[in-house]
């Protein structure tokens, strides 16, 4: 019997003892084993050893079993979890690093500023219910001058140096053309939008031989100067700002009469002048009219019924007044260094 | 064009400042591109009356007391040659600003502010100064030529301002016109437009003149090609003499940037910028027998022009003609052979119309450009030619310098001068405009216009002038002109009256884009979400750019459109695939120093279907990838191909292919559900080498056309499985050669559960025997009617080996 006791304070010294000086998870479990799992642990050989005691031992001894089985168990629980948690801090210290590198790169891409611009040109328009419409870059020369009022030897063919590509076909000046494809196959209403690369025989510092433009036409009955007027007031209130105000001035296109400029107040300096406006408080940015009626007739629309306006321009312009691009080649340089500058989703 | 104020107010009393005038034009359609004061560097020089003169010993300058009115007597050294005592000369104020010139005294370098200073001991309070120094020429004042000093006109008063003195305080107005008022590319024209916006009367310039000279009998004009010459009129000028133009008119034509000639040519150049009637005077005495013929040249014919260079004609050129020999490039430049010279005693003068489109071929075909050709170019009409002549014969006669004759020729198709009725209905001029202008504000503009008109009812009836063509009808059928009235009307009444309606009339319409242009969107922000940059080339290259990518010679890709005009070379022939200028856009930005990056492009080629060109070509919408840097690989770009082929919920496979510019043993085929829609490959090292790449680079080309028919395919939504689903790794060991895609096209024929086969390793070398190598995947088996127990599974490896090691003599590993 004493000896049996003897053993049950050694067994408490020894689990004490060994818990001290355990270093992982591992040593722990196989430390437990020894005592408690399974029927050779030390804890069961002594509960085995107790049919070597009287029975009235038995009961005593039993009890005091069970009680450090019981003790054991919450000594090696306690320190199942306080292993675990030396163990998560161990590793979190092993994986602490240098948090001043630099960051691995995600990179993003973007669109071409043409593509920003015109999708934005795109969503106000689409919105006042103008479908997207886009021609050829090779068109014949009816399509791109005479159906739009500019016969051979009109003086407004000068004002665009034609690339030809044989004596009928070339590469079209203007969006323009893309309003006879339109009005030839659709009866009115029509409201388009026809963006577009365009093509003048024109390279230095602040022309390129390519450019893309942003076409709009509406036909349908009483249409007049003054819906132009308003259309392009929204127009530039949704793209430069509420407060921009549009000016028109008399201008000349073959294809509209009359024909106008039309500026807007300067959104850099609100019209007070600015080098952006070259201080006149205002910046061109498009050429609009009412379609002349001629145009219309060409292409089978009676004019006496129907009018309509059109209006034109510049993508490359408004890309490089928004995101302040000094110079047109740059759009078409595909220089990383600029193409990451413009950021805009 | 150049417009000098002083000019404009021969023919309208303008009483506005410069300022509101160029307010008052731009509002009317007359953009002002520059507006200054001829001596807008100039300022406090006034008229210096030299009292004292005495040299200073031992140089070449003088001392001089200086008399300057109210601003005061000042002590001036002075360098030049001509100063003396009792001359009036320009006195630059100290604080006075004017040009400062090169040692040459003639060369301006610049613009200077006179200070206080002190020359050889002496005081000097300002400075004497030479014509150009103050910006006048001989031309523009008679003397300012003089190197020297300036000297004023003793009349002149001490003190006074020398700018108002010398025409300095004259303004040059620079106006842009736009192409359908060629009537306004003359100092008369721009008048016109001026005095209808001032609502001043115009005063038209003197044309009367007596003819009292000598006759040239049997003198005779024939017209052979009257469709390039609707109008030629001959003037005789006999007891012609030569000599300098009157300073007025030296003047005029040196502020509109012309060199005054002699009296003789100087008309017809006044005439040209007053009127804007180009003319030319004949030497009489070298135009052999007695007549002019208008012609088409022969081909081949000759001619040397005025400027000694000599040209060789064909039949689409017009020539003017003597009974022998060509004597002037219709429109262009007249020959050498009959120009006007010191010796010239009597004169035909032309004043002519020619077609304006023939008049810019010939000067383009020739490269030869004049004042002359062109104004024709631009269009000359008829009532200014006959209103010309008129006041080049009036000009002779206030020069004296010849007399004019009788003999006149004039060789016509018909055309009226006198002005044409035109009837329009106010309404409609009004709903073009979509406000009510008031009828009194129609006819007060109209009246300002020249158009004499008149209302009745809801009738307007106006006269067109002749030299308004832009307004005339061009064929019978075109008569309602209400638009070209509302263009006139709005413009001087005022483009701030138009109201802005946003389309109330109008029918709703559903806009936005359709469904490519919105597929074709989404992929493009697919690639973006790829940090892909979307960038733009130019639609057209150079056929070294397919050189450089080795396109064989009867590559589809070679037969390209050509432009027949092109800027240069480099830009000459349009695109038939993208990868040439995506693979220069890669180099670039080597050369630049970005050593890697992502670009595509979305853009046409061009693909005739007949060269020359006798139809509309192919216009191919195409994506073009280029991936360059050092950790870009064949996978990058398959990975790339492979999430486009997801966004549209389609699957891609890749077929080894090869084409001239990539890597033999990197470059695939792509195949959309069983379609060739283009290929992918890295570029080859010998074309990397010639462009100086540093990096590895990749180019895929997909035809947009064929991959847009997926864009808005919808797919049936394929509810989650209730079972899970199972993994299971195989490691195998097999000849090198053997790829992925046969073991997994033998592991999915193996088993109809396979869902996937992941290869996680590759492995060569160390314990695998030579010509061998290792492969690790994970299959994923999903269940389809029923949960998968590892039993089955087991059962479906087993398969799978037997499959590999029969098919392709695949082994399992250990």
């Amino acid at each position: 019997m004493s000896s049996l006791s003897e053993n049950l304070s050694t067994l408490k010294g020894q689990i004490e003892d060994g818990l001290k000086n355990l270093q992982s998870s591992k040593e722990l479990y196989d430390f437990k084993n020894l005592f408690i799992e399974g029927k050779k642990s030390k804890i069961s050989e002594l509960m085995s050893g107790m049919k070597s005691l009287a029975p009235e031992e038995r009961a005593g001894f039993g009890k005091s079993v069970n009680e450090l089985k019981v003790w054991a168990q919450e000594q090696f629980t306690n320190m199942e979890a306080e292993m675990k948690k030396r163990e998560l801090m161990a590793r979190y210290e092993r994986e602490k690093i240098d948090l001043t590198i630099p960051a691995a790169p995600q990179p993003i891409g973007n669109l071409h500023p043409d593509t920003l611009v015109k999708n934005q040109l795109i969503d106000i328009f689409a919105g006042m219910g103008f479908e997207i419409y886009e021609g050829a870059e090779i068109e014949n020369d009816y399509y791109n001058f005479t159906a739009l009022n500019t016969p051979k030897d009109h003086p407004a063919r000068d004002m665009q140096d034609t690339f030809y590509l044989s004596p009928e076909f070339l590469l079209r000046t203007q969006t323009s053309a893309g309003q006879i494809h339109v009005m030839e196959s659709q009866k009115p209403p029509i409201k388009i939008l026809s963006p577009g690369k365009v093509f003048r025989s024109d390279d230095d510092a602040t022309h390129s031989p390519m450019f893309s433009q942003m076409e709009g036409l509406v036909v349908d009955e009483n249409i007049t100067l003054s819906d132009l007027k308003g259309m392009l007031d929204m127009f530039v209130q949704k793209i430069f700002g509420k407060e921009t105000k549009t000016r028109l001035r008399p201008s000349y296109f073959p294809f509209t009469e009359p024909s106008v400029e039309v500026d807007v107040s300067c959104f850099e300096c609100g019209g007070k002048g600015c080098s952006l406006c070259k201080h006149t408080g205002w910046i061109e940015i498009l050429g609009a009219g009412v379609v002349n009626k001629k145009v219309l007739e060409n292409c089978g629309i009676d004019s006496e019924k129907y009018s309509g306006f059109a209006f034109g321009m510049g993508v490359e312009r408004i890309a490089m007044l928004k995101y302040g691009i000094n110079n047109i080649k740059a759009l078409f340089g595909s220089d990383m260094r600029v193409l990451k500058q413009i950021n805009e989703k | 064009m150049l417009v000098p104020l002083s000019w404009l107010k021969d023919y309208v009393d303008i009483d506005v400042t410069p300022d509101v005038l160029e307010k008052k034009l731009f509002d009317g359609g007359f953009e002002v591109e520059e507006k200054y004061e001829l001596g807008k560097d100039i300022s406090n020089v006034v008229v210096g009356l030299v009292e004292t003169c005495e040299a200073i010993p031992d140089t070449h300058l003088h001392v001089c007391r200086v008399n300057a009115g109210s601003h005061g007597t000042f002590q001036v050294c002075c360098g030049a040659d001509n100063v003396e005592a009792g001359g009036k000369y320009p006195l630059a104020l100290v604080g006075a600003s004017v040009y400062a010139t090169a040692k040459d005294h003639v060369t301006i370098e610049g613009v200077m502010t006179i200070k206080k200073g002190k020359l050889r001991g002496y005081e000097s309070e300002g400075m004497l100064c030479a014509g150009v120094e103050i910006g006048l020429t001989e031309d523009l004042y008679p003397g300012a030529g003089y190197n020297g000093l300036l000297v004023l006109p003793q009349d002149a008063t001490p003190g006074e301002d020398v700018k108002a003195l010398t025409g300095l305080d004259d303004w040059m107005f620079d106006i842009a016109l736009t192409a359908n008022r060629p009537d306004c590319q003359s100092i008369l024209g721009i008048a016109r437009e001026v005095s209808a916006m001032l609502e001043k009367p115009l005063k038209m310039p003197a044309t009367d003149y007596t003819e009292n000279g000598s006759t040239k009998d049997g003198f005779k004009v024939t017209v052979e090609a009257s469709d390039l010459c609707p109008r030629y009129m001959a003037h005789y000028v006999s007891d012609i003499t030569m000599g300098e133009s009157p300073a007025w008119m030296k003047r005029r034509l040196a502020l509109v940037g012309m060199n005054s000639i002699s009296n003789i040519v100087d008309i017809t150049n006044y005439v040209l910028k007053e009127i804007g009637q180009p003319m030319h005077a004949f030497d009489e005495n070298f135009l052999e027998g007695n007549e002019i013929v208008v012609r088409r040249a022969k081909d081949g014919e000759h001619i040397v022009t005025l400027d000694e260079q000599e040209y060789e004609l064909t039949s689409n050129n017009l020539v003017i003609c003597d009974g022998v020999k060509p004597v002037a490039l219709a429109g262009v430049m007249g020959g050498l052979n009959s120009e006007i010279r010191e010796t010239t005693s009597g004169v035909v003068f032309e004043c002519a119309k020619f077609a304006r489109d023939n008049v810019r071929k010939t000067a383009r075909a020739l490269g030869k450009n004049s004042d002359a050709s062109a104004r024709y170019e631009k269009g000359v009409d008829e009532y200014s030619t006959v209103l010309g002549l008129k006041r080049a014969l009036h000009l002779i006669e206030e020069l004296g310098c010849g007399k004019v004759s009788s003999t006149h020729c004039d060789v016509n198709v018909g055309n009226s001068i006198e002005p044409q009725e035109m009837s329009v209905s106010i309404q409609k001029v009004n709903s073009v405009l979509g406000i009510t202008v008031p009828t009194e504000d129609i006819l007060r503009i109209m009246t300002n216009l020249n158009f004499a008109p008149k209302v009745d009812g809801d009738k307007l009836t106006i006269q067109v002038p002749a030299y308004r063509e832009d307004m005339l009808p061009e064929g019978e059928n075109d008569v309602e002109r209400y638009p070209d009235v509302a263009e006139e009307v709005i413009r001087l009444y005022g483009y701030d009256h138009v109201e802005s309606h946003f389309l109330p009339e109008a029918q709703v319409t559903i806009g936005g884009l359709n469904a490519v242009q919105k597929g074709e969107m989404a992929l493009k922000n697919t690639l973006c979400s790829m940090g892909i940059y979307e960038c733009m080339h130019y639609s057209f290259y150079s056929p070294a750019d397919l050189d450089l990518l080795k396109y064989e010679e009867d590559a589809p890709e070679r037969k390209a459109i050509s432009i027949l005009n092109p800027i240069n070379v480099d830009l000459s022939i349009m695109r038939t695939t993208l990868a040439p200028s995506m693979v220069n856009a890669i180099a670039r930005n080597e050369k630049a120093g970005t050593l890697e990056g992502r670009l595509f492009e979305v853009a046409k080629i061009f693909l005739p279907k007949s060269l020359p060109l006798t139809e509309y070509p192919e216009e191919k919408q195409t994506l073009c990838v280029g991936i360059f840097g050092n950790e870009e690989t064949f996978y990058t770009m398959k990975g790339i191909a492979n999430t486009i082929a997801d966004s549209l919920q389609v699957s891609f496979e890749y077929e080894a292919t090869t084409k001239t510019f990539t890597h033999p043993y990197q470059t695939v085929k792509v195949i959309c559900q069983g379609e060739e829609i283009g290929y992918f490959g890295k570029l080859a090292y010998d074309i990397q080498n010639e462009l100086n790449m540093r990096t590895s680079a990749l180019v895929m080309e997909l035809d947009l056309e064929k991959l847009s028919q997926w864009y808005h395919v919808k797919r049936e939504f394929t509810p989650l499985s209730k079972f899970p689903e199972e993994k299971r790794d195989l490691a195998v060991l097999m000849d090198k050669d053997i790829t992925f895609g046969q073991v997994e096209e033998a592991v999915c024929s193996a088993c109809k559960y396979v869902k996937e086969v992941k290869l996680f390793d590759v492995y060569e070398g160390g314990q695998i025997p030579e010509g061998k190598k290792s492969m690790a995947y994970t299959v994923t088996f999903a269940p389809k009617e029923e949960a998968l127990d590892a039993e089955r599974v087991s059962k479906f490896v087993d398969k799978i080996v037997g499959k590999l090691s029969e098919t392709l003599k695949i082994e399992l590993r250990g």
